[in-house]
């Protein structure tokens, strides 16, 4: 596949890799990779067994599936069930556990209409066939799903459509990676030496590099904007090292062919249009943030699912045992999680960590859990 | 001059005509459905008999193999086949892979009220016509009518009847550490091929479905190196990485795989990465997967390769000892990585 497969060439990928190993010295390294597009190119592509040891990738909490706390899930489940509205969503959200052993895809089992679509755009079009029926589409994601879901609602505004609305779960990046970097064990305890980010790629398209500066200078941390392909995670470790090597903490672009300073600015303008802060917004391992999610201004406000419906959001606790949060602030690994493996797994996962192949303990077991154990590959004759 | 006229019936309305409740009641409409559409189409000497069952000789020296598989695709025609030549080559091939040869098949319809007579007689022409090309005829079938909604479309099921040498020794359950494993050919054609029709996708792509018959390709591998193959299995639902999966539980042992030597063509490479699939889970209805003896791999290797059915045929792992039965591959990038059993649904009504 041209402009694919030059981001996936092995040869070049153990060239850096000896830069890397050439280079990284004398000391430790760990580096957050904030997206699960990254944790997911990271296990996929087997990456770890390239980097050297004294370089560990911690991985974030940009996967937007596992994020969604379960007080979301049943109010798209609520939706379906006791109010008789298509709910449209995006494939992963249906497996996330919810309460009372739901999850969408089990709601759906018990008679709700829940669909799945590949855009929000798709959701409209289920509106638009179905005008005795009221159709929700339960919206997530970070800054990269966030402007198609504000073109549906302004579009939906236009034609004046009165049986589609949105439950609006957008999150915001700038505002997570914050508040990992405000998290005890980072600012204070220094028990997570987290030396620099692996930016985000798809989300920077939309949001610009400009946002990452104040990390790089008020937390004195390097950020390297990033592509998906494993290629550009190995060259934005290998820039993350130097600028480590080198006392620098500054944003730069690996990803400078989709990603410039400011961003796509007409994206931006329409999800300001659209959308305004919350000013506190539940993340399933990180407890509230501050001002980390979207909101729908009040001018959209007959799209709105949660007033439309008269919701209430009722935050539900996770397992005890779930070492998610950890996880997700790179305190913990998966493997330092009691239930990985055995309680928690990807046919029916605890924690939200094993939700999507994104998330980090899925990620683990899906493509490293055979790190964790010595296997005889030799064979004999 | 006498009044009897010739049928004292009125044929099938195949062209307007829709299936309603009477035709899968046993009656009259039954009887013709049954005679106008699948025995004119399939015509074999068991379905000429009218009877219940049908009845066969088994040759001296071997044992009876019996598959059933049900076929509830969607949608129902795709781009290189339909549900109906995929009941039978599924069929034949579940039978084919326990190293048999397929003789016989049973197919059982359930016919949703209002489905367009016209579109059963295509299922049952193509079905026909799959069948005679294996030469493995249709012997025995069943009818049912549901009503409008409760089904969609057609689905069916069908069951084959095939004969295996008491020499030979097939199964899941038998690799080996040090073992071949070869595939018959690039994969994630059948998946792909389903899904660019499916309505919420619906892409532009040349991709065609590879459903096909396997079972001579898999009598010249057996006739290539007697005792050599082990293990056989296509590699349907769930993709090659869950047939893997399979193999190594069963049997007992681990797999190392090499990511550079498995062909995928670059229509389905390009579909895959669009959609956010990976090939080795992606369905192949006319694709194998072999664990045989490493002495006798080039052998099978090659006659695999002569024929029409496995011309990219390739050796694509080893057996390896491993109490946790992973199925590890080096990475084309240079890193190593488990592939992992499909976990959940990645194509829901994909066979």
């Amino acid at each position: 596949m041209k402009y694919i497969d030059e981001f996936r060439d092995g040869d070049l990928a153990r060239k850096i890799a000896e830069r890397l190993h050439d280079e990284a010295q004398g000391r430790s390294y760990s580096f957050m990779e904030f997206c699960g597009g990254h944790t997911h190119a990271i296990s996929r592509y087997g990456i770890t067994e390239l980097l050297p040891a004294n370089v560990r990738m911690i991985h974030g909490p940009g996967c937007p599936v596992c994020v969604l706390p379960i007080g979301r899930i049943d109010l798209a489940i609520r939706i379906a069930l006791e109010h008789g509205a298509i709910v449209c969503t995006y494939g992963d959200t249906m497996r996330v556990p919810a309460s009372d052993s739901l999850s969408l895809v089990r709601a759906k089992a018990r008679g709700g209409d829940i669909r799945m679509v590949y855009s929000a755009t798709d959701a409209l079009q289920i509106a638009r066939q179905n005008p005795q029926r009221e159709v929700v589409f339960f919206a997530i994601g970070f800054e990269t799903t966030t402007p198609p879901t504000a073109l549906a609602i302004r579009t939906a505004h236009r034609e004046r459509l009165s049986n589609f609305s949105v439950l609006c779960c957008h999150v915001l990046t700038p505002s997570a990676i914050t508040h990992i970097l405000e998290s005890p064990e980072v600012r204070q305890y220094g028990t997570v030496p987290i030396d620099g980010f692996v930016g985000p790629a798809h989300v920077s398209i939309v949001i610009g590099s400009a946002p990452y500066e104040h990390f790089a200078q008020e937390y004195r941390k390097p950020v390297v904007i990033a592509g998906f392909e494993p290629l550009d995670v190995m060259q934005a470790v290998l820039m993350l090292v130097r600028q480590v090597n080198e006392g620098r903490h500054e944003v730069e672009n690996e990803f400078t062919r989709a990603v410039t300073a400011e961003g796509n600015l007409t994206a931006q303008a329409l999800v300001a249009e659209v959308f305004e802060l919350r000013p506190s917004f539940e993340w399933r391992g990180l407890g509230e943030v501050p001002y980390s999610a979207l909101k729908i201004r009040p001018a959209f406000a007959s799209f709105d699912a949660e007033r439309r419906f008269g919701l209430g959001y009722r935050p539900v606790a996770d397992n005890k045992a779930c070492e998610c949060g950890a996880i997700l602030r790179g305190v913990k690994k998966p493997t330092d999680c009691k239930i990985f493996g055995t309680v928690c797994t990807p046919e029916n996962p605890v924690g939200s960590c094993m939700v999507s192949s994104e998330g980090a303990c899925a990620a683990h077991y899906s493509y490293g859990r055979f790190r964790d154990i010595p296997v005889r590959v030799e064979v004999a004759a | 001059m006498t009044t009897a006229r010739k049928n004292y019936q009125r044929p099938l309305d195949i062209r307007n005509g829709r299936i309603d409740m009477g035709h899968g009641a046993g009656g009259r409409a039954a009887a013709q459905l049954i005679e106008e559409l699948f025995i004119a189409a399939f015509d074999s000497e068991g379905l000429r008999q009218g009877n219940d069952g049908a009845t066969f000789e088994v040759p001296a020296g071997h044992r009876l193999v019996m598959a059933t598989d049900g076929h509830v695709v969607s949608p129902l025609f795709f781009p290189g086949g339909d549900v109906g030549s995929l009941s039978v080559h599924g069929t034949v091939n579940d039978v084919a892979m326990c190293g048999a040869r397929p003789l016989y098949l049973a197919a059982s319809f359930i016919i949703e009220e209002g489905f367009p007579l016209a579109e059963l007689k295509r299922i049952v022409e193509s079905m026909a016509a799959a069948s005679r090309a294996a030469g493995v005829p249709i012997v025995t079938g069943d009818t049912k009518v549901v009503e409008r909604g409760k089904g969609d479309g057609v689905f069916i099921s069908t069951t084959g009847i095939g004969v295996v040498p008491h020499s030979v020794d097939i199964g899941g359950a038998n690799a080996r550490p040090g073992d071949a494993v070869l595939l018959s050919g690039t994969i994630g054609e059948h998946g792909v091929a389903v899904l660019s029709k499916r309505e919420s996708l619906d892409f532009e792509t040349t991709i065609e479905s590879d459903s096909a018959a396997l079972h001579t390709l898999v009598a010249a591998m057996l006739a290539a190196a007697p005792g050599a193959v082990r293990v056989l299995r296509d590699p349907t639902r769930g993709g090659l990485a869950t047939t893997l999966n399979e193999i190594a539980r069963q049997s007992g042992v681990g797999m190392m795989l090499d990511e550079a030597a498995i062909p995928v063509l670059p229509q389905v490479d390009a579909a895959c990465e669009l959609l956010g699939l990976d090939p080795l889970y992606v369905a192949n209805e006319g694709k194998l997967v072999a664990v045989c003896a490493p002495e006798h791999a080039a052998a099978v290797l090659a006659a695999m390769r002569a024929h029409p059915l496995g011309g990219r045929a390739v050796r694509i792992g080893i057996v390896t000892e491993d109490p946790h039965h992973f199925v590890q591959m080096e990475t084309r990038f240079g890193g190593c990585r488990v592939v992992d059993w499909l976990s959940g649904e990645q194509l829901p009504r994909i066979c």
